[in-house]
């Protein structure tokens, strides 16, 4: 290469570069509730999922580049797999498929000339509300661990700040899931009309700590517009 | 290794490597010595011997379909030779939502070949978005068995039996499996293992077309106290220890599995039916009198 490039300005760039791609599309609001993790964001698309089952009780939520993260997403599904297969379905965590995932966003974001446009939300439900694991991955490898609740991709510190203000632990699912819809429905700017977002234009699942193994529960059609049109409590 | 992770503990290649749905594809490239017995892997120089394993072995799996879908169960015995190797095997299986697989032949070899074809379902549903179809399913099933010719041919066999809703025709479907992997569907009605002979005989009898679910549960439990009125290799209810067969329903709404309480109301009844009063030996003291019959018949 010709021309010197300082490490520092070699990573800001990337990082720019990475942040711009993931914040050009719609946001993905992770939230706890009484019994699970409810995760809903905006998608037309009835088979281009950005929420995703990985294994029993462990889910998948990103924002971003839809062929990268799709790449990373059955990564993830095919190590759960893997490891399930080889030791016993308990030892699957989402803790371990967090830190996989990790490595994996943090060499390329170091090694290849362009970084993954991704972030990711990994969740596992407990037995318990106590026990729930919200881990959530950027594009350049660092891990959050994340309380009760996360918005990624879009305005998401906008919105952020919003879900925060009201986010309270151990609300019901129709509840956690009017707040996610309301905060997905936050105006741009400050004095702008709040929009609301129908339910032929949601994608939403829970990972229900009630089902016996598999957690994962995508709420579609009618029963998601039940949900949505229950009366505040 | 267990190819979760390479030095770095970045995810492998071959993980991100788009393409293939299949769980049991993945395996075989990135850890084959998970698998249970893939390409033509032998154990030990046994080519031409005789005598077979001493294993435990699963026996008998009876099948039949229903009005509402169709009924799938298994006896609780494994043996090993002329041991009991096991009185509370379970050998029907879930396989996913709407199908269940039953086993006979070695049976750990079986187990672990059920483990895997569960997972090859679950692996496709999470990766694709959708459930394979029936079809498809037993289609895998049959792939995965042929796998496993190398240790059949050494006396080491297992023979599954499958069966589920289709969700497409919205009818139950029963297939069947040679050692060779070969597909067959079967209509009304199927028995696998060793008591199968006796149980076909009981199903061909039992059977008739649009069952009640009650019904064909019915059919499956006497037909497999019938094999086991017959085969030594198959246990029959076991009210002492209460050990009752395995019996599953999949319908529309999917694979359930009916409870212990259910199964053993109904071989207690089968059981009421068949019980004879012995008969008094005929000596002159009591010849005179009327001998009472199961039938409540006098003479």
């Amino acid at each position: 290469m010709p021309f010197y490039v300082s490490p520092e300005q070699l990573m800001k760039d990337r990082a720019d570069y990475a942040r711009k791609g993931i914040a050009r599309g719609r946001s993905v609001v992770v939230l706890a509730y009484d019994d699970g993790i409810c995760f809903c964001t905006e998608n037309p698309s009835r088979a281009l999922h950005k929420i995703s089952e990985i294994y029993d009780r462990i889910a998948f939520a990103a924002v971003g580049k839809y062929n990268e993260f799709e790449n990373l997403r059955v990564a993830g599904v095919r190590y759960a797999d893997l490891r399930g297969y080889s030791y016993d379905r308990v030892d699957v965590t989402a803790r371990g498929l967090a830190n996989a995932y990790a490595q994996t966003l943090g060499t390329v974001f170091t090694t290849e000339s362009k970084p993954l446009e991704v972030e990711l939300v990994v969740a596992e439900v407990g037995r318990a509300a106590a026990d729930d694991q919200i881990y959530r991955l950027t594009y350049d490898g660092s891990v959050a661990d994340e309380q009760g609740y996360v918005v990624m991709g879009g305005q998401a510190d906008r919105l952020g700040a919003v879900l925060a203000d009201r986010y309270a632990p151990g609300m019901s699912l129709a509840a956690a899931l009017r707040l996610g819809v309301a905060v997905l429905g936050t105006p741009a700017e400050d004095d702008g009309p709040a929009r609301t977002p129908q339910a032929g234009q949601l994608e939403v699942a829970v990972l229900d700590r009630t089902r016996p193994r598999r957690a994962f529960r995508r709420i579609v059609g009618p029963a998601l517009a039940d949900l949505l049109a229950e009366t505040p409590d | 290794m267990t190819g979760s992770a390479d030095a770095s503990g970045r995810l492998p290649a071959a993980f991100t490597t788009p393409g293939s749905s299949s769980f049991v594809e993945f395996v075989s490239q990135v850890a084959p010595d998970l698998l249970p017995a893939m390409h033509g892997r032998t154990m030990t120089d046994r080519h031409g011997a005789t005598d077979p394993v001493l294993v435990p072995h699963a026996t008998t799996i009876v099948a039949l379909v229903c009005a509402d879908g169709m009924v799938m169960a298994g006896d609780r015995r494994a043996t090993a030779g002329p041991m009991i190797a096991s009185r509370h095997i379970e050998k029907v299986f879930p396989a996913d939502e709407h199908s269940a697989v039953g086993i006979a032949g070695s049976a750990g070899l079986a187990i672990e070949l059920v483990r895997l074809f569960q997972l090859e379902l679950e692996h496709f549903e999470k990766i694709e978005g959708m459930p394979l179809s029936l079809e498809g399913k037993a289609n895998r099933l049959a792939t995965i068995l042929r796998g496993n010719l190398p240790l059949a041919m050494e006396g080491l066999a297992v023979v599954p039996l499958f069966g589920g809703f289709d969700t497409e025709r919205r009818v139950g479907r029963i297939f069947s499996y040679d050692i060779t992997g070969g597909r067959y569907e079967e209509h009304e009605h199927h028995a696998i293992g060793s008591g199968s002979v006796f149980a076909r005989g009981s199903l061909k009898k039992r059977w008739s077309p649009g069952l009640t679910l009650d019904g064909a549960v019915a059919v499956a439990v006497e037909a497999l106290v019938d094999a086991a009125d017959d085969d030594a290799a198959t246990g029959g209810p076991d009210r002492v220890r209460a050990i009752y067969p395995v019996v599953a329903t999949i319908t529309a709404s999917g694979y359930q599995r009916v409870t212990d309480e259910q199964v053993a109301a109904v071989a207690a009844r089968i059981e009421t039916d068949r019980t004879v009063t012995p008969a008094r030996p005929a000596r002159a003291r009591t010849a005179k009198k009327t001998r009472k019959t199961t039938g409540g018949e006098a003479s």
